[in-house]
């Protein structure tokens, strides 16, 4: 069984495409399961066509304690024999959703769900790793593989960087390795060699470039990924291939993240950036006139 | 023998229930119907748990319950007297749970013993940046401090859990480095409905980290066995371990009264596994059964006829060398348990005493109260589960009140309703009790007293009894309630 967590920044598209990558995998006849590690519970809707309606942390609150779920109140399966568990939790500027992940994932673990005909697990994680709570997934004995979701825009290079950090610290104690990057591509200027060039700074591969297309929007409208919506569009080929070359890949490595001066370099040798100027900064536009 | 079925006259089950309800008007429409299944009289003859457990405590009735850090530091953890246990969080939660329990120690304090308060007292900073520089900092001074400490728990408290620090990591790098073993136990107070999850967790915490990693240097004889979920309170492993020496066995190891981390490590190698408090220490037990097909049996050391029973059925087990020698024990320590009953008896026959402890307590002790002629009108538990009840059932006397984590509200109108000459229970109920002009015994702890286990232990219990009950302090006491 190998165990995946996908991150990135916030709103680049993780759910999207670990979903759309999990149906791929699924339908090269791969046991899959998703545990979404978010409290927004998400992460399972395209596979589920539905919002997952029973999350764990929901049935917590319902029942009062953890002891009192059982597996099958929280485990629903959906397209591709695809097992689906969201960790839930609170409703943003309340409670902590941390625990509410550590808490699903014990209680998944304590509860069997780990099954060994299961080939993959995918941990598709919030945005923002804010605490201990959300690096349980790459902890001992889960996750040893991350993938991070990026795009040639500045702030997700950064993240990328930035989680490459913290994949660094658990690589130093633990198993866990970077598998590589996925451009969730925006259409931005020279994206593909941009994230190319980003991957191999950090000592890792940029696994897929995935483009952008409308059909992905069209697929999740209808609550479905774009494999299961159209089997034959082009989009779903890419799905397929990225299902594929994860499944395949034995590129798996501790990142080395860069320095904040050595990202900004790498985003002027693509023109990105212009030079630093010390004499523009904190210069206003009308004053600079 | 305790299935013959047990009557107290005037109590019925129409009476029983009859007290029940007219406790349960107190609550609102909500709350009375989460408590009403948790109070049932009993039903002897059925075997069987009357009331429902292991449920979540109903806000606002006032519960004697601890959380699962006190189980587990409290309980298992804390006991094992050459390792250094640390309590991970703020200050509050290791302070006050530092020997409050009586699980005495032998050794030297800081050389085989290390019964000091350890604890990482987070500030602020730690909750904001982690507490994982600062306990591995702690666990590297506990090592310079404590060389000779066999190895060091880190006992997680609630905030640790809800910032996600990863213990677990911390213990496993330093345990290489500092060459000791570390054992991080997930035991945050919130886990679970009550301190029982904490023992759960520890002990599937000795099952992950601990049991075969250690060997016995002697070989292995066909009497070794372990003594599991016996804790040392007030003493009682110094009477219950040399009893069973005496009997013919070689007590190994003893989890976890005055335990050592070594003896517990070797634990897979012993032929049987004595089991005394079942509530803490099942899942252990099964886990050496399935494991290393170590058979396990639940003895119970209290009173004289309980003790003797206990002896045969363990003697069962054996051949007959062991038989003879368990017979020549009962011989020697009958006619002195008779001599203590017959001077206690004439005082305390035809007494009523109603029982509230942890999980074990209540249904092993009730038989004890009955060698001295006294009788048991009402019992319950903290944290006990289904199972605990079911062997409740057929200790009890036949339709006597069973309360499962009984509120203060509940205890104190069915002691009013059933005027008990004594009440066996906790420091939290003690002085409600005392206040109402009844007799007291601090069951937990043996009330600064003990041990009350084994042939040792009854002498001192039936003392303490009589003390309780004939005390002329309460002709002095009017209770104004």
């Amino acid at each position: 069984m190998r165990q995946i967590a996908i991150y990135g920044k916030g709103g680049i598209g993780k759910s999207t495409t670990t979903q759309n990558t999990v149906a791929g995998l699924a339908a090269l006849g791969k046991k899959v399961m998703i545990v979404g590690c978010d409290p927004k519970a998400d992460s399972t809707r395209l596979i589920l066509h539905a919002k997952a309606q029973a999350t764990v942390m929901d049935l917590v609150r319902e029942r009062g304690t953890v002891e009192d779920l059982e597996l099958e109140d929280v485990l629903k399966v959906g397209y591709g024999d695809v097992k689906c568990v969201e960790s839930g939790g609170p409703e943003p500027g309340v409670g902590c959703a941390g625990r509410g992940v550590i808490t699903a994932i014990n209680f998944l673990e304590e509860n069997g769900a780990y099954t060994p005909d299961l080939d993959f697990v995918f941990y598709d994680v919030l945005g923002d790793v804010v605490c201990g709570g959300f690096a349980m997934p790459i902890r001992e004995n889960k996750a040893e593989e991350i993938y991070i979701v990026c795009s040639g825009e500045m702030m997700a290079m950064y993240a990328a960087n930035n989680i490459a950090k913290g994949i660094l610290k658990y690589a130093s104690s633990g198993k866990v390795r970077l598998g590589g990057l996925i451009c969730n591509a925006r259409k931005t200027d020279m994206e593909f060699e941009l994230i190319s060039a980003l991957a191999a700074k950090l000592g890792t591969q940029m696994i897929h470039f995935v483009p952008r297309d409308n059909q992905v929007q069209r697929a999740e409208l209808r609550r479905m990924t774009v494999i299961e919506y159209s089997p034959e569009h082009p989009q779903a080929n890419e799905y397929r291939t990225l299902a594929q070359k994860i499944s395949d890949n034995k590129m798996l490595v501790v990142p080395t993240p860069l320095e904040m001066e050595e990202l900004e370099d790498l985003l002027m040798e693509f023109g990105i950036m212009e030079a630093e100027d010390e004499a523009i900064v904190g210069v206003a536009e009308a004053a600079s006139k | 023998m305790s299935n013959a079925i047990k009557k107290i006259e005037g109590i019925t089950k129409e009476s029983t229930q009859e007290m029940i309800d007219k406790a349960l008007e107190a609550y609102p429409e909500k709350g009375k119907k989460k408590r009403a299944p948790h109070l049932a009289p009993n039903d002897q003859a059925s075997g069987s748990a009357c009331v429902k457990s292991n449920r979540k405590t109903v806000p606002g009735v006032m519960s004697a319950r601890g959380c699962a850090y006190a189980g587990a530091k409290g309980v298992v953890w804390g006991p094992i007297r050459d390792m250094v246990h640390v309590s991970h969080g703020p200050v509050g939660c290791g302070w006050y749970s530092w020997g409050t329990r009586r699980n005495l120690m032998s050794g030297i304090t800081g050389v085989t013993n290390f019964a000091m308060q350890f604890t990482s007292d987070f500030q602020e900073k730690d909750i904001v940046y982690g507490g994982d520089k600062k306990l591995k900092t702690l666990l590297q001074e506990a090592k310079d401090l404590f060389p000779l400490a066999k190895g060091i728990s880190v006992l997680s408290e609630c905030p640790v859990g809800l910032i996600g620090d990863d213990i677990n990591a911390v213990a496993k790098q330093s345990s290489t480095e500092l060459d000791i073993p570390i054992i991080p136990c997930n035991c945050e107070g919130f886990r679970g409905v009550s301190q029982s999850l904490g023992h759960h967790i520890s002990n599937d915490t000795i099952r992950d980290y601990i049991i075969e990693t250690r060997e016995f240097a002697e070989p292995i004889g066909p009497y070794d066995i372990a003594l599991i979920g016996e804790y040392n309170i007030g003493g009682d492993a110094w009477s219950t371990k040399p009893l069973l020496e005496e009997c013919g066995f070689n007590v190994k190891a003893v989890w976890t009264g005055d335990g050592e981390m070594e003896k517990i490590a070797a634990t897979h190698q012993v032929k049987l596994n004595v089991i005394h408090c079942y509530r803490s220490m099942n899942y252990m037990c099964k886990v050496m059964e399935e494991k290393y097909g170590i058979p396990w049996i639940e003895l119970n050391f209290f009173g004289p006829t309980k003790i003797r029973e206990s002896l045969r059925k363990l003697a069962e087990l054996f051949d007959d060398s062991i038989k003879e020698k368990v017979e020549a024990v009962i011989a020697k320590y009958d006619p002195i348990m008779q001599s203590v009953i017959e001077e206690y008896k004439p005082r305390l026959d035809g007494k009523k005493v109603m029982l509230y402890v942890g999980g074990l307590r209540p249904r092993h002790t009730i038989n004890a109260y009955e060698d001295l002629g006294m009788s048991c009108v009402g019992s319950g538990y903290e944290f006990a589960h289904g199972d605990d009840y079911d062997r409740t059932s057929v200790e009890m006397p036949d339709a006597t009140v069973v309360y499962d984590d009984v509120s203060e509200l509940e205890f104190e109108q069915f002691a009013d309703a059933l005027k008990p000459d004594l009440i066996g229970s906790g420091i939290k109920e003690k002085y409600l009790f005392q206040k109402m002009g009844i007799p007291f015994r601090q069951m937990h702890s043996w009330d600064y007293s003990g041990p009350y286990h084994g042939y040792k232990g009854f002498p001192i219990f039936a003392r303490d009894v009589d003390m309780a009950v004939n005390s002329p302090t309460w002709d002095l006491v009017k209770s104004p309630f």
